[in-house]
């Protein structure tokens, strides 16, 4: 118990292992943990991003989906009415050729059957004529007759 | 084990004893153990006290070479491994001794951020020092009181072999930390607020009068307040370790004593010493960080230039 030399032993050994503490562990541990804390740190704010990120994604898909959805409905829309349209103009187009052609017809008929008339009616006046000619040879003349078998024959 | 030869007083006065190297004076009379003059020294003589009286003779011109080497040898040993480990330290996943050291220094940083708001690197390294060097030499306070003193008893071949195990039992190591604590409260007092901040702290301070005339007369009141205050932080540093782990250490002597003493007392005894180990970890590891958490407190107040205000 008696207070001697050890004091300032144990002073000076004190004072060295401080030294010694900060020399050699105090450093190379805090840089060690300051550079996990950093790392971790750094981890977690990228999480935080890509998390924010992943968001910021997924709300775009789905926008860009309605977007793609709107258009497609549209187009179909679009597509739909052109369908229906051309089709009616081409009924339309049917229609006025048919009639054209039907008119066209009609009026070669009747040009037809006009000729086939004048035709027919020549032909009978002519065949009139040389029938009665045949059966009246005798008995007409034909400078008297002609006016009376002219008149028969346009009435055919 | 007290040996048959020893009587109780005896054995617990071996076991206070340090192992003392000094110097005995110039016609010291050596008593051999009967009590009879053995030598008589012609001249001053550095040698080992072969007795309590022997090493109270010494003086101050002497060292207890179990305390150094106790506590020089705990000291290099933890800060060795600590060195290792952190020379190896890596910012990756920590493992094993890595994980344990950053446990130590996170819970240390931890204190010295929460007490000590000013910028010095060296504080933090010191409360780490100061923890685990006191906590490890407090330690050995839970090694049988006889383990190592017998062994070296075996060692050396003799019997009557001075050696304490736990440094921290020595007033003369807890009080040259507490001195050295109140060395470097000084000199970052100087460092910090200059030498006449540092008399202005002494001589102006807690009494203070805005008249000058006044002041002159309070100077010696106030100084001698200072002086008692500053110079009671150092040994009441030194002796609240020093006190804690010197009662825990009597204790464990007494209850080592019960062992001589039959079978039935040995046993008690053994449970006693067991249940004081239990309660004494507890005291070891407080007593480590109250140092600590002082020494820390005591730096920061060595730092506070603020208050150096109000004396202007």
């Amino acid at each position: 118990m008696n207070i001697n030399l050890t004091l300032i032993g144990q002073s000076i050994s004190f004072l060295f292992f401080v030294w010694f503490s900060y020399k050699f562990v105090w450093g190379y541990i805090r840089t060690a943990m300051d550079e996990r804390e950093k790392q971790i740190a750094d981890g977690l704010d990228a999480a935080d991003r890509a998390g924010r990120d992943l968001e910021l994604a997924q709300e775009k898909a789905t926008k860009q989906l309605r977007e793609a959805k709107a258009e497609a409905a549209t187009i179909i829309d679009a597509a739909n009415k052109r369908a229906s349209q051309i089709v009616e103009e081409a009924k339309d187009v049917a229609r006025t050729e048919g009639e054209r052609l039907k008119a066209a017809a009609e009026a070669q008929i009747e040009q037809d059957v006009n000729r086939a008339k004048e035709q027919l009616r020549s032909q009978v006046a002519k065949l009139a004529l040389v029938g009665a000619e045949k059966v009246l040879e005798a008995s007409i003349d034909e400078s008297v007759h002609k006016d009376m078998v002219d008149k028969l024959a346009a009435s055919l | 084990m007290a040996g048959e030869s020893q009587s109780t007083v005896g054995y617990i006065q071996h076991h206070l004893t340090n192992l003392t190297y000094g110097k005995l004076p110039a016609g010291y009379e050596r008593l051999d153990e009967s009590g009879h003059v053995h030598e008589v020294l012609s001249q001053d003589t550095w040698t080992l006290a072969h007795s309590s009286v022997e090493a109270a003779a010494m003086g101050f011109m002497a060292i207890h070479v179990d305390s150094m080497l106790w506590s020089i040898g705990l000291g290099f040993l933890f800060l060795v491994i600590f060195a290792r480990i952190a020379k190896r330290a890596h910012s990756g996943v920590p493992r094993g001794a890595q994980n344990l050291l950053e446990m130590i220094v996170g819970f240390i940083d931890q204190t010295v951020k929460d007490g000590f708001h000013h910028k010095n690197a060296m504080i933090a390294p010191m409360a780490l020092t100061i923890f685990t060097w006191i906590l490890l030499m407090n330690t050995m306070d839970l090694v049988p009181v006889d383990w190592i003193p017998a062994f070296m008893a075996w060692v050396t071949g003799n019997p009557h072999f001075f050696f304490k195990v736990v440094p921290t039992t020595d007033p003369n190591v807890t009080l040259g930390m507490g001195f050295t604590v109140f060395g470097l409260m000084v000199y970052f007092t100087i460092a910090k607020k200059g030498f006449m901040g540092f008399v202005k702290e002494l001589t102006l301070h807690p009494f203070h009068s805005p008249k000058w005339y006044v002041n002159i007369l309070l100077v010696p009141i106030n100084f001698a307040l200072e002086a008692i205050s500053w110079i009671s932080k150092p040994i009441s540093l030194g002796l609240r370790l020093f006190g804690n782990m010197y009662a825990g250490e009597m204790i464990f002597i007494l209850i080592a004593t019960m062992f001589g003493a039959g079978l039935v007392l040995g046993i008690f005894a053994g449970v006693l010493q067991w249940a004081w180990a239990v309660f004494h970890i507890l005291v070891i590891t407080l007593q480590a960080f109250v140092f600590m958490v002082l020494t820390i407190v005591y730096m920061a107040t060595a730092h506070q230039v603020e208050e150096e205000d109000q004396f202007h």
